[in-house]
């Protein structure tokens, strides 16, 4: 109860300013697309030089804990996810927003990400010592075993055919082994300069969910401008609350899976949201409903993305270590200060820690609040004219595409992926998927050569990959992802009737 | 069509050079850039956001510099960029890590080499440390080693990725105490190759000294020695390499600096060359540096031009072999 000491520093006036200010610009930078929470972080970095330790730490927090919410509302309304970890939240979110329900999408995922959001630091404050043992407990095999596990969700993700989705995710893989392999040391079919530094996610997201967009809508013309959406419903906030209150079973699931994914380092967040999905939607009894605009599954989306952000910080704040890309750059923000986190770091600068983790829980809150401010409006974008929708999305996607590395080849490789998935998309295949091959496809791999290294230095590579009580849980858990995929394409090819309305209760 | 514009470049210098002294007394009259080959929040853009902060007084360039992150397959993004691309009017600085780029020109496959590049100061230098979990049952290198030649290729231990500082210091301690080890490369840089010794998935591990000291801080790791020719401020009581008997110099010392790409004209070098390595020690600047716990060690140009030198020889050598 150390923590509630130190809450009274986050509501002194300055503070409290910064707070507000680290909150809002995260909103409007994550609602950007290509400003991941990492790169957000990064460009604040600079301005704590001349703040004071807690200070810095307040503006750095707020941010972090608000850009993550931020990349849902490029997710719901432009279908563009404003960093990987929002993948999840297009598949219902925007649908949502395309059937007039917008606002109510926004909101119900403000209120997600907060409920989800608090859990993880709560998690943080309580659970520190316990949690940092477990973070460390998975070594090569087991993030190995776990990215596997990513990828069995790969062919149930989106509603259509789960072999167009498999097909799909191992375009993704194949494309995540483009570029230089640092641990084998070797080029891999780099047959152009600008594939050099291979492909980066942030582009290629931007490129695969936004591309295909502008083509589509320049495609159909002038003729049926305006026809897809005519009001933006509105929609009161107290609904949504009852909403999400109803919706409790995604919503925990959501932040129980966020908050353990979020502590295993080297796997992030980035995988936090679709795998909350994937389970809220075998759980669920309206199982056919996911894809369409159903709620559930951006509950539970969003709630596991910003429950990650606590836990996240464990491996950091007690080892030193930095769980996550954003974790590292945190960790720059205190060194500048003279802060070493560590085992002692509560004892040292007990006032430093507690503020800094205090504002991400005021942080989560305010976040919340502001978001929910501004949902009824932003979710009248969806009104504008398709035509200038498309220009503006078109500028986003090259400006963000560009700005994550600074580089022209970043660009070019968008605009040739999105055009290659405007095709692919005329044949049914899906973006998610594909991304998430993109994504896996190196944990698994450096996972598996480095446990490979070891495991022929030191025993087997079968024993090292195959036994263990971790190992054999989580594969385990592959198998059986695997077979309910299985089961519920013949159930499905069996009797489509009966599994679109028999099983879903009233 | 580049070399044809680069030579009309440089006639339209000289020709204003020949009409205004030499046309660089004002230099610089607008903001700089500085390139870093690795992303934002690491190590090295780190130290150069420090490093660069004062680069606006007018006793520094009087004009502020810019950090422009250009990363990507181990920084040969970035520096190929730096070589061919970026205009070498004294406006694009770049970062340089030694070992790293040398240690990848030599490997081969990128467009540069020490030749293209120019170097301006050097800020830093962190050299490697061999590091073992807090309970390991390992000492001493003597006990390391030991291990070693009684399982040979047995003894895994971790660093930051191939052609880094880390993958020199490893060749070099194999190479010094004639046995085999296991290497494994981290892809995800030093973090996650100390989090490997500290979760005991290997049984030591190649690391940075800075980074190595806050693990020890905290508790995690015992450092048992310095990959470098004399001991470190930081860690005065952890002996060198040398000092347990392993000939091991400091080629593995990963140094951080300025440089401009070749064809920069000699009166801005000159200029930066002055310049800089004062900006760097700014009181401000050595204060930051010194609570993030990066050691500095400032060098001037001709300096660093023979450091360049000496490591591309060493290099050479202890690369053939692989």
């Amino acid at each position: 109860m150390e923590f509630i000491g130190y809450l009274g520093d986050v509501f002194t006036p300055f503070n409290f300013g910064l707070l507000m200010i680290g909150t809002f610009g995260g909103l409007i930078l994550g609602a950007t697309p290509g400003l991941s929470p990492t790169m957000t972080v990064a460009l604040l970095i600079p301005f704590t030089f001349r703040l004071e330790a807690t200070e810095g730490l307040i503006l750095l927090g707020a941010a972090y804990t608000s850009t993550v919410a931020g990349g849902a509302v490029s997710a719901i309304l432009l279908n563009i996810p404003g960093a990987p970890a929002n993948i999840a939240t297009t598949l219902d979110g925007y649908k949502m927003a395309k059937n007039g329900h917008g606002a109510r999408a926004l909101q119900l995922s403000f209120l997600s990400s907060a409920a989800g959001g608090v859990f993880g630091v709560l998690l943080l404050i309580f659970l520190t010592p316990i949690l940092a043992r477990w973070a460390l407990a998975f070594g090569p095999s087991h993030i190995f075993w776990l990215a596997i596990l990513g990828i069995t969700v790969i062919g149930t993700l989106e509603a259509g055919s789960v072999v167009k989705g498999l097909l799909s995710g191992c375009i993704g893989l194949w494309l995540s082994t483009i570029g230089f392999d640092d641990i084998m040391g070797e080029q891999r079919f780099i047959f152009h300069s600008s594939l050099s530094g291979g492909i980066n996610v942030i582009p290629a997201l931007i490129g695969l969910f936004a591309i295909p967009q502008v083509i589509s809508i320049f495609a159909k013309g002038r003729a049926d401008s305006g026809t897809e959406i005519l009001s933006v419903e509105r929609h009161p906030i107290s609904e949504a609350v009852r909403e999400v209150a109803r919706r409790y079973r995604a919503l925990s699931l959501g932040a129980v899976v966020g908050s353990i994914v979020g502590l295993i380092p080297g796997i992030g967040g980035q995988i936090a949201g679709i795998v909350a999905y994937d389970q809220s939607k075998k759980i669920s009894r309206e199982k056919e409903k996911y894809g369409t605009g159903h709620s559930e599954g951006l509950i539970a989306a969003e709630s596991a993305n910003n429950a990650m952000v606590g836990p996240s910080l464990v491996p950091l704040l007690t080892l030193s270590i930095p769980g996550s890309p954003t974790a590292a750059v945190l960790l720059g923000g205190l060194l500048i200060h003279g802060i070493f986190p560590g085992s002692d770091l509560f004892e040292n600068h007990p006032a430093v820690a507690w503020t800094f983790i205090n504002s991400m829980l005021v942080g989560q809150i305010l976040m919340c609040i502001f978001g929910l401010y501004i949902a009824a409006l932003a979710a009248r974008v969806v009104l504008a004219p398709p035509s200038f929708m498309a220009a503006a999305v078109l500028g986003l996607a090259v400006f963000g595409s560009y700005s994550v590395y600074n580089s022209m080849d970043d660009v070019y490789v968008m605009l040739m992926l999105g055009t290659a998935m405007y095709f692919l998309e005329k044949f049914g295949f899906s973006a998610a998927p594909l991304v998430l091959g993109l994504i896996l496809g190196p944990i698994a791999e450096a996972n598996f050569i480095q446990g490979s290294l070891i495991a022929n230095a030191t025993s087997s590579v079968v024993e090292y990959f195959l036994t263990g009580a971790l190992n054999l849980c989580l594969i385990s858990m592959v198998a059986v992802s695997l077979l309910y995929s299985v089961w519920s394409e013949i159930a499905n090819g069996r009797n489509p009737v009966a599994s679109g309305n028999g099983r879903a209760r009233p | 069509m580049k070399k044809l514009l680069a030579a009309a470049a440089i006639a339209l210098t000289s020709l204003a050079g020949a009409a205004v002294a030499d046309g660089h007394e004002n230099y610089p009259e607008r903001p700089i850039l500085l390139m870093i080959s690795y992303g934002a929040g690491g190590a090295t853009d780190f130290q150069a956001r420090i490093v660069t902060m004062t680069a606006g007084n007018e006793d520094a360039l009087g004009m502020p510099i810019a950090i422009i992150n250009k990363p990507g397959a181990g920084g040969r993004k970035g520096w190929n960029w730096f070589a061919t691309e970026a205009d070498n009017d004294g406006y694009t600085l770049g970062a340089y890590n030694i070992p790293h780029f040398i240690a990848q020109s030599i490997e081969g496959g990128v467009d540069y080499s020490a030749d293209s590049f120019e170097p301006i100061a050097n800020w830093g230098a962190d050299p490697a440390v061999f590091v073992v979990a807090a309970d390991s049952a390992f000492n001493s290198m003597n006990d390391v080693i030991a291990y070693a030649t009684e399982n040979p290729g047995k003894l895994t231990f971790s660093g930051a990725g191939l052609f880094v500082g880390h993958h020199i210091a490893a060749l070099q301690l194999e190479n010094a105490a004639g046995v085999k080890l296991a290497y494994i490369p981290s892809n995800k840089g030093g973090a996650a190759a100390m989090k490997s010794v500290i979760a005991g998935e290997v049984l030591g591990g190649v690391n940075n000294l800075s980074d190595a000291y806050r693990a020890r801080e905290a508790g995690n790791v015992k450092i048992l020695g310095v990959f470098d020719n004399e001991r470190n401020d930081f860690l005065p009581d952890v002996p060198t390499m040398k000092e347990q008997g392993y000939d091991i110099d400091n080629s593995s010392v990963n140094f951080r600096g300025v440089m401009v790409p070749k064809g920069t004209p000699q009166p801005i070098i000159d200029k930066l060359a002055e310049i800089v390595p004062a900006m760097f020690e700014n009181k401000r600047v050595l204060g930051k540096m010194n609570a993030g716990g990066s050691p500095m060690h400032i060098m001037t140009r001709d300096e660093v031009l023979e450091m360049w030198k000496a490591r591309e020889a060493t290099l050479e050598k202890l690369l053939a072999g692989l």
